[in-house]
């Protein structure tokens, strides 16, 4: 039998036949990134390869750095390898990575959701041999509900909390998650941002993303200014001196996470909105099954039960260890 | 349902006490009659009778969830709940009903001594017609725990504001044993019911962190020892005889050995004391194990009652001849208590807790240095002038506790916790040195900080040797200072010793395995107790 098409080092996956790395966390001359969250695109790399739509992130966070960019679809040759990008409906430019080695087709799913959510470039199974997936939320607690019920739920939040004169502030993820809840919330008032979340914003309205507009929180913005406003903040913020300036103000916390109602009490915060980026348990069986592979390997979240359920659905099934472990996070949803 | 989740949604959706208030009289004020009364019983851990067992929901609902046992058991050990674990893991329902929380809790009473098919049915027909929030506390009410983050104080003020009844008259009138499937609201509110045998509302000492030198002149105070037994409520009333416990259990069977009392006080007389287990010989307690063979019994067969026999210790009396005196000073109270005592005859299981001279703090705290070997675990303060007040109120009674015993002990399983704690590793084994041997003596899963627990759980990830099923194993690396109050010889444990209220004081990042404390440290301690 051929040298597989993908291999687990600790520095991360890597394709002998292309002599690449996909999603490296520690420096090698040539890495194909899947989308910019941080713990995927990682600085001192020779190399960056991502999608056009992924690297105006990736330059934001890593600075200079050499990168070159594709479009989702188009395929292109490195040494042995035939590589393309696909999109994983995760984020913004967020793609699966196929990899294609003398016919055989190994598929790297990156984080992925396979709901659409209007803004991010919607996941599409691509068949495969062996996939690699993420399995953040592979277990069967976590079902999300349609993207419009949530929303709704969210805007009826705002719209009650901007009855009683208060501000809502919500904690999310800065990049992907702030942008994806701008896009869906109905135009119900004013939108401030906190700077982490601004600075991506502009960025992915600059390529072309269709936003509503914000106003950037700065130490002269006074709730007084912007009655009944929604805040989106990265969830440190929460808590904080930030969120004190707004005034009197309700928060809220969105994230997968909040699905376990021990994991929201933790963190002290009431209200939690159960939205995510990843794939839920239906999700995830579903784009396996769609890829056609017959093996996967799973990283990235609860892999033991996860790789033993696939293992019982027929599956030559294993699991990728990663620098991290490959558990949940203790404190997941500052992670997620 | 709806209504009572729409409460739930409210109070869980809020850390803030006003809110959680403003929740609860809201719905007091407009929720159906009989469902204000279960809120009420629910609220103050009155549940209904188990009428479905865990093992039994844990089938029916992996089946009906259509995954196999370990892959629901892995579920719940993130989650930490078991009715969440199941609310969280069936398919949407098909349809919607829409119970009142009376009609749910009478028709799960009917289910008891049912047999297993008519109770699967019936579950799984109300799972199928309830929306989430709806069918994980339907779930709560088949588990029983129900804990809503809603303190006793919280609930009487929320009520006091619906109704306009006062508080501390309402506090009093929800004690004692009222049948929420009986009475009515307004009969609740009105206290018409159990009032024989009513407890009043235990006033609760506060601990006392930097000794008494704070506290004023020693004279306004009353020294007693704080005994290591179980807090009790002793009523005898005309018709009535009840000794409740503080989580205001009715636990007069438990403890025969007291009924004798019952024939000697004076009706109308309420004394509060603790319930030890005695001994006779030597007329002081015997170690809180004995007594803990007790508790938890219904029935105690006759060995344990010559064995461990229950007695007394008083430290109050709230009623007089009938007469409430909860407004007199301690020293009155006192007095009084000290004559209904004298009166008795000699031999029964109830005695006053003695008063210690206190001829300064310095002496006091020479006495207190002591408590170990009188079979206490320290010192209590009353203010002389202290009415008996509700609930915690800090500034008249401290407890003034021993030091805790502490050893270096290192980590050997993990566990994650529940509820709160899902997901996260927070019950851990620890082992002590025995020759060359680490033996496993104690858990713990109290004392440490959110961050702390944080780290360790990426640690005992990052460094698990082995499963077994939700308990990891792992290296004999992390090094922890144990706290204890008492320590007992134990043939159930592999060390042959039991620690009495073990917690982590603190990690010992700068200690290493190999300055952890030995068996024999821990067996001189057991001997310094006995």
């Amino acid at each position: 039998m051929a040298a597989p098409v993908l291999t687990f080092t600790d520095r991360g996956i890597y394709c002998p036949a292309g002599d690449f790395h996909i999603d490296p966390w520690r420096p090698v001359p040539r890495a194909l990134v899947t989308h910019g969250h941080s713990d995927h695109a990682r600085w001192g790399m020779g190399a960056y390869l991502a999608t056009h739509q992924a690297l105006p992130v990736i330059r934001r966070r890593l600075g200079e750095i050499t990168a070159e960019g594709i479009a989702y679809g188009e395929t292109r040759r490195i040494g042995g390898a035939e590589v393309s990008f696909h999109p994983a409906g995760h984020v913004p430019g967020s793609a699966q990575i196929r990899v294609s080695v003398g016919g055989e087709t190994w598929v790297v799913s990156g984080d992925y959701k396979t709901e659409p959510d209007g803004l991010a470039e919607a996941f599409e199974p691509v068949p495969c041999h062996a996939f690699i997936s993420e399995c953040t939320f592979g277990l069967p607690i976590f079902r999300w509900e349609p993207q419009p019920l949530v929303m709704q739920r969210i805007a009826d939040w705002w719209a009650a909390n901007a009855a009683q004169g208060k501000t809502s502030i919500l904690g999310a993820y800065s990049f992907g998650k702030a942008q994806r809840l701008l896009a869906g919330l109905p135009d119900l008032g004013p939108i401030l941002t906190h700077g982490a979340v601004e600075e991506m914003t502009q960025t992915l309205r600059d390529q072309g993303y269709a936003l509503p507009p914000t106003i950037r929180v700065t130490p002269e913005i006074t709730a007084r200014a912007h009655p009944g406003a929604l805040a989106i903040a990265p969830p440190s913020a929460l808590g904080s001196a930030w969120s004190a300036r707004l005034g009197p103000s309700d928060e809220a916390f969105v994230s997968g996470w909040m699905a376990v109602r021990g994991i929201r009490r933790r963190r002290a915060l009431g209200t939690g909105f159960v939205l995510s980026d990843h794939a839920d348990w239906q999700g995830l069986n579903e784009a396996i099954r769609a890829t056609g592979a017959t093996r996967v390997f799973v990283t990235h979240g609860y892999t033991a039960p996860f790789r033993h359920w696939l293992e019982t659905q027929g599956y030559d099934a294993g699991i990728v260890e990663t620098q991290f472990g490959d558990e949940a996070d203790p404190d997941p949803p500052v992670t997620e | 349902m709806k209504r009572f989740a729409a409460l739930f949604a409210a109070l869980d959706g809020t850390t803030k006490t006003g809110a959680k208030t403003a929740a609860l009289a809201d719905y007091f004020r407009a929720a159906p009659e009989p469902d204000r009364v279960w809120t009420v019983a629910l609220l103050t851990g009155r549940r209904p009778k188990r009428a479905v067992n865990a093992t039994e929901l844990r089938l029916w609902a992996a089946e009906v969830a259509g995954i196999p046992d370990w892959l629901f058991e892995e579920s719940y050990t993130v989650v930490g709940d078991l009715a969440e674990t199941i609310a969280l893991l069936l398919p949407p329902p098909a349809s919607h009903a829409d119970l009142t929380l009376d009609q749910a809790i009478r028709g799960l009473v009917a289910l008891t001594g049912q047999p297993p098919e008519t109770r699967k049915q019936a579950v799984l027909t109300a799972w199928a017609q309830l929306p989430a929030t709806e069918r994980f506390l339907y779930n709560k009410l088949l588990t029983g725990g129900f804990r809503m983050g809603v303190a006793q104080g919280l609930l009487t003020r929320a009520l006091a504001q619906a109704t306009g009844v006062e508080e501390a008259v309402l506090a009093h009138r929800l004690m004692g044993n009222w049948d929420p499937a009986r009475i009515t609201f307004a009969a609740l509110i009105a206290g018409d019911e159990g009032g024989d045998a009513r407890p009043y509302p235990f006033a609760l000492a506060s601990q006392l962190e930097d000794g008494p030198q704070s506290l004023g002149p020693a004279q306004d105070w009353l020294a007693e020892w704080k005994w290591d037994g179980i807090r009790g409520q002793l009523v005898t009333r005309p018709g009535a005889f009840a000794l409740w416990s503080r989580g205001e259990e009715l636990i007069t069977d438990r403890f025969p050995d007291l009924a004798p009392l019952a024939d000697f006080l004076p009706p109308g007389t309420v004394i509060d004391g603790e319930v030890l287990a005695w001994d006779a010989a030597r007329n002081r307690p015997l170690p809180f194990a004995q007594l803990q063979k007790r508790i938890g019994r219904k029935t105690v067969p006759r060995t344990l009652l010559s064995e461990a026999p229950a007695h007394i210790l008083a430290y109050d009396l709230l009623e007089d001849a009938g007469q409430d005196i909860r407004d007199l000073p301690l020293a009155q109270r006192r007095a009084r208590l000290t004559q209904i005592l004298a009166a008795l005859p000699p031999g029964l299981p109830l005695s006053a807790s003695p008063l210690l001279p206190i001829p300064g703090w310095e002496a006091l705290a020479e006495t207190r240095a002591t408590a170990r070997a009188e079979g206490a675990e320290g010192v209590m303060l009353k203010r002389a002038a202290s009415a008996y007040f509700q609930g915690r109120k800090r500034g008249d009674w401290w407890k003034w506790k021993l030091d805790p015993w502490t050893v270096d002990a290192v980590m050997l399983y993990a566990q994650a916790g529940h509820g709160r704690r899902a997901n996260l590793y927070t019950d851990f084994t620890f082992g002590i040195r025995d020759g060359n041997e680490i033996v496993p003596f104690t858990k713990a899963y109290s004392g440490l900080t959110d961050a702390e627990f944080n780290e360790i759980t990426r640690w005992v990830q990052r460094n698990t040797l082995e499963r077994f099923g939700p308990v990891r194993k792992v290296p004999a690396e992390l090094v922890f200072e144990i706290g204890f109050e008492g320590i007992q010889e134990s043939p159930r444990h592999k060390s042959g010793i039991a620690l009495r209220f073990p917690r982590m004081i603190r990690w010992r990042r700068d200690k290493g395995v190999a300055d952890i404390d030995t068996i024999d440290s821990l067996r001189a301690l057991l001997n310094a107790a006995t």
